[in-house]
């Protein structure tokens, strides 16, 4: 790998050298290194790109890394990688792709991960999305995510894109069986002219299923973000979503929360909030000696955290 | 240390233009601990506000340390050693209170040096070094944190605009403890609170009282404390909640 693909992994995934346990590291449409364990196999995809990962019943406290790495201006490639997850597992999960364009091309990954959690199991998975390079190409991201939850799974998804994405389209899906537990944390910074829309679909089909879904964005510049969560109760069930976002410059913000229940004992909740960075907030930072540009940058940094 | 010329402050409102303050004279030298008081309403807060940048006044000159700093904003008078706790502590998503205090401190405190600065304002450490400032907080929490802040930054001058306002009555015993420490240590700096409480008056150095928009009455605590006895300013904790219900 050459030092830009290295400096992307930085970011997108907070690797310095090879990580340890499981791992894919998938570079300008090719594989970069992989590595399976003895419970953790990952295999390619025969009929289309991607990868499958299987995760034996009982493997804890084991991790799989899988980022991908664009530098090839131009290059569009559309990616399936399926996880499936034994039962009574424990398991991190780092997904995440950084895009470096500097021609005239659009560059485009869209990763479409689908995971199948078994029972009693945990998995953490985090995904990061960053895009760099002063080329007039695009860079374009557009994940689609699948969860299917069986029965006492949780599942704890931290999806982050702060940086450098021109466009992305975002969808997530999940499905919930009795007892499971899914908790999403997004954080979305849109600047320049980039446009971005996140999409979550969630059904809490069993009894006990919960979904706390929370995602915090700040929209700068001319950028535009349209963030649409959607909970639907079909059981005994709590749902709560959240969408907190911090307007600035000339952004815009389209804040669609939806909950749906088909059963009387669904119990759901959203909150959505849309505003700028409150005058007290950076008056107060500015008697602390910070100018009012550095307070502005420390909210949306602890803001974005 | 800090000298107030000839302030004068008017606003244009629906009542047409108002004058806020006029012609408010007064020094708090070094060493001095100096509360100023008043009615509500009589232009308390718009001082302390004046003296942080917040707002400019209309005219007058407000010197600091034989420097004039009527133009500077806020953040040079920050960095000059002025620091300012709002009647109203601001609460921020994300941002933790050891964040706050290393920013206060200008510098990477640690998390020993954070928790002193925390316990000074009667609050466990292990606590709270890590929570949000957030709404989570109650407003007692949110103002001890304010006031440590204030330590951490460790300036010549500070000014507290209402510590009292808005804290329930056990939080403002073991606030008024706070203050009588730093009464106690002050050492080539100075103290301005803005407060109605006796117990903060016990302690003030000088007295001095704003009512209609300018100084009435400013002196040595021990003199002007006796005429205020018994008026809107000065009260003791009890008598504010009776007045409030």
């Amino acid at each position: 790998m050459d030092s830009i693909q290295k400096k992307i992994l930085q970011e997108v995934a907070d690797l310095h050298k090879v990580p340890e346990g499981a791992y894919n590291i998938r570079a300008n449409g090719e594989s970069a290194g992989r590595r399976s364990t003895e419970n953790i196999e990952i295999t390619s995809k025969t009929e289309c790109s991607g990868i499958d990962i299987r995760i034996k019943d009982g493997t804890k406290n084991e991790s799989v890394h899988i980022p991908v790495v664009l530098s090839e201006s131009g290059l569009k490639e559309t990616v399936y990688n399926d996880f499936y997850v034994g039962e009574d597992c424990d398991v991190l999960i780092v997904a995440g792709c950084g895009i470096h364009n500097c021609g005239v091309q659009d560059s485009e990954h869209d990763g479409i991960h689908r995971f199948f959690i078994g029972k009693n199991s945990r998995v953490r998975y985090v995904e990061k999305h960053y895009g760099e390079g002063d080329g007039k190409g695009k860079r374009i991201l557009n994940p689609g995510t699948e969860v299917h939850m069986e029965e006492g799974s949780s599942m704890e998804m931290e999806m982050v894109q702060i940086k450098g994405v021109d466009s992305t389209e975002r969808v997530t899906t999940a499905e919930l069986a009795e007892g499971a537990k899914l908790l999403v944390k997004e954080r979305l910074m849109t600047h320049g002219e980039q446009s971005a829309v996140s999409v979550y679909k969630v059904l809490l089909n069993g009894k006990d299923s919960s979904a706390d879904i929370v995602s915090r964005s700040v929209a700068r510049d001319s950028s535009y973000q349209k963030l649409d969560l959607c909970i639907t109760g079909n059981a005994p069930c709590h749902g709560h979503t959240e969408c907190d976002s911090i307007i600035m410059d000339k952004g815009h913000i389209l804040a669609v929360p939806q909950l749906e229940a088909n059963d009387t004992s669904s119990e759901l909740i959203h909150e959505a909030a849309i505003g700028k960075i409150a005058g007290e907030q950076l008056i107060k930072l500015m008697t602390l000696g910070l100018t009012e540009a550095e307070a502005e940058q420390q909210i949306i940094n602890g803001f974005l955290k | 240390m800090l000298e107030l010329k000839n302030i004068c402050f008017e606003v244009d409102d629906d009542l047409g233009h108002v004058a806020i303050l006029h012609d408010v004279n007064f020094t708090v030298s070094k060493d001095k601990f100096a509360v100023i008081t008043g009615p509500n309403g009589g232009g308390k807060s718009t001082i302390a506000k004046l003296i942080a940048g917040v707002i400019k006044p209309t005219s007058g000159q407000i010197l600091f340390n034989g420097t004039d700093i009527t133009n500077a904003d806020i953040t040079e008078r920050a960095r000059m050693g002025i620091s300012y706790a709002l009647q109203q502590p601001v609460r921020f998503k994300g941002i933790q209170v050891i964040d706050l205090l290393r920013i206060a401190a200008g510098r990477e405190l640690s998390v020993a040096e954070s928790c002193e600065y925390l316990s000074k304002v009667g609050m466990c450490a292990r606590d709270y070094i890590y929570r949000e400032v957030n709404a989570s907080l109650s407003g007692g929490e949110l103002k001890r944190i304010e006031i440590a802040t204030i330590l951490a930054r460790g300036t010549q001058l500070s000014v507290f605009d209402e510590p009292e306002a808005g804290i329930d009555l056990w939080s403002f015993q073991s606030l008024i403890h706070v203050f009588q420490s730093m009464r106690k240590s002050i050492s080539d700096s100075s103290i301005l609170v803005i407060s109605h409480q006796e117990r903060i008056l016990e302690i003030a150095d000088e007295i001095i009282v704003v009512s209609d928009g300018t100084i009435s009455k400013h002196g040595p605590g021990s003199e002007v404390l006796p005429e205020l006895i018994g008026t809107s300013s000065a009260v003791n904790s009890c008598e504010k909640l009776t007045e409030r219900s």
